[in-house]
C-alpha cells in the first residue's frame, strides 16, 4: 500500500490547531512551552470560544504568545497578568479570560497578583508554566526551583540550608476558598498531553459555569536552561521534578 | 480482517529536530534525518513508514505542531 493513498484529507486525524498563527514559534526546540499553547489553542477552537475569549500574556519566555495565537491577547507587565485578566473578567464578564504565566512570572515577581486573584475567585482560568527556572533571562534560580537543581545562580544545585527552600505555589493557592479547581499535569508524553488537555478543558467550562478561579500547572522542561537535549530534560523532569511536583488533581469541586 | 494504517507528514522546514516525537512513537516509525532542513535542524521524517498506526503520539507531543497525522482502515 503505497503512503500516497493513506495521505488524503478524508483520513487526516491530526494537525495544527487553526488557532495558531502562521508565524514559527519562538521557543527553542523541544521546549514544552509550544505543546501548551496547542492545548490552550486546540481547547479554546473545540469550545467553539474563539472570538469570546481573551488572553493575558505574561514576560519570559511566552511573553510573545500573542505573535502565535490567533485570539485577542493583552502583554501585561511582568506578574502583573491574574490582576490585569481580573480587570478585564470584570468589565466584560461574558468573554472567556486566561492568563498564561511562566514561574518567574507568577511565583516571584507575581506572587501578590497570583495569591489575591486566587484568593477573591475571579472567574478566570490560570494556566502556570513550571519549569523550575527563568527561562528567558539565562536559567537562572527561581523561587520553584527544586533542592540541589544546578542553575546558571546555583551552579553546584540549590543548597535549601543558604537558597531557602522551593515554592509549591500551587498547593499553596489551593487552599484559598476562591479556587474552585486546581491541578498539576505535563505535556511530555501523548498520555500527559491527554490528560492536561482534559484538565484545560475542565477549567474553561468552570469559567463558563462562573465557578471561580481554575489553575492548571503545567511541569514543563526548559531544556536550554536545564542545559540538556529535550528528550533528556523530559527523562530529568520525571526523575527530578515529578517527586516534588507530583501530578495530579489538587483541588476538585465536590459538589455534584 | 481490517488493518488500520496510518502515516504523517512533517512540515520539514518548520520542524527543529528535538527528537520528541521519535520517543513518543510506540513503533518506531520516526527518525531524525542525516540531512538538514533551512534552519539547520535534522528534520523528523518516517524512517519506517510501514509500522505507522495513526496513533497521533508523535504530533501530540510535537511543541511546533509540524505533524499532521493520517489514518485508514484496510481490508488485508
Ligand atoms: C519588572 C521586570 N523584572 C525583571 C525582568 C526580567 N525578566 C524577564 S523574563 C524573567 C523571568 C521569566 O521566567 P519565567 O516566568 O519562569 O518564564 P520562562 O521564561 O521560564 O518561561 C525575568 C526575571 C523584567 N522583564 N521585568
Ligand atoms: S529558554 Fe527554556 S523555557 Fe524558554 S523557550 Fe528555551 S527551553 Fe523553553
Ligand atoms: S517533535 Fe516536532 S519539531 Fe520536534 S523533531 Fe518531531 S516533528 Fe520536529
Ligand atoms: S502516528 Fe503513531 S505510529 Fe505513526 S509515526 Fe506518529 S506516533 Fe508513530
Amino acid at each position: 500500500m503505497d503512503i500516497k493513498d493513506i495521505i488524503k484529507p478524508e483520513n487526516l486525524v491530526y494537525s495544527k490547531s487553526k488557532l495558531f498563527t502562521d508565524k514559527a514559534l519562538s521557543y527553542c526546540p523541544g521546549c514544552g512551552h509550544g505543546t501548551a499553547h496547542k492545548l490552550v489553542l486546540q481547547t479554546i477552537e473545540e469550545m467553539g470560544i474563539e472570538s469570546e475569549t481573551i488572553g493575558v500574556a505574561p514576560v519570559g519566555c511566552s511573553v510573545l504568545a500573542y505573535e502565535f495565537m490567533d485570539i485577542d491577547i493583552q502583554q501585561a507587565s511582568h506578574g502583573r497578568a491574574p490582576a490585569v485578566a481580573t480587570a478585564i473578567k470584570r468589565l466584560m464578564p461574558e468573554k472567556f479570560v486566561f492568563t498564561y504565566q511562566g514561574d518567574g512570572d507568577l511565583a516571584a515577581i507575581g506572587t501578590a497578583e497570583t495569591i489575591h486573584a486566587c484568593n477573591r475567585g475571579e472567574n478566570i482560568v490560570i494556566i502556570f508554566i513550571n519549569n523550575g527556572i527563568y527561562g528567558m533571562t539565562g536559567g537562572q534560580m527561581a523561587p520553584t526551583t527544586i533542592a540541589k537543581m544546578k542553575t546558571s545562580t546555583s551552579p553546584y544545585g540549590r543548597d535549601t540550608a543558604i537558597m531557602g527552600n522551593p515554592l509549591k505555589i500551587t498547593e499553596l493557592v489551593a487552599q484559598l476558598p476562591g479556587v474552585y479547581y486546581c491541578t498539576r499535569q505535563a505535556v511530555h508524553t501523548a498520555a500527559a498531553v491527554r490528560k492536561a488537555k482534559k484538565a484545560i478543558r475542565q477549567a474553561f467550562e468552570n469559567q463558563k459555569l462562573k465557578k471561580g478561579l481554575s489553575f492548571v500547572e503545567i511541569v514543563s522542561n526548559c531544556n536550554s536552561g536545564w542545559k540538556m537535549t529535550p528528550v533528556d530534560s523530559n527523562i530529568w523532569m520525571e526523575n527530578n521534578m515529578f517527586p516534588f511536583y507530583p501530578l495530579g488533581d489538587i483541588k476538585v469541586p465536590t459538589e455534584k | 480482517m481490517a488493518k488500520i494504517k496510518g502515516a504523517i507528514v512533517v512540515e520539514i522546514e518548520k520542524c527543529k529536530g528535538c527528537g520528541v516525537c521519535e520517543v513518543a512513537c510506540p513503533t518506531q516509525v520516526i527518525k531524525l534525518h542525516t540531512d538538514v532542513n533551512g534552519k539547520g535542524y535534522h528534520f523528523a521524517y518516517m524512517e519506517n513508514p510501514d509500522a505507522c498506526i495513526g496513533c497521533a503520539n508523535c504530533a501530540m507531543v510535537c511543541p511546533d505542531s509540524v505533524i499532521s497525522v493520517y489514518k485508514m482502515k484496510v481490508e488485508a
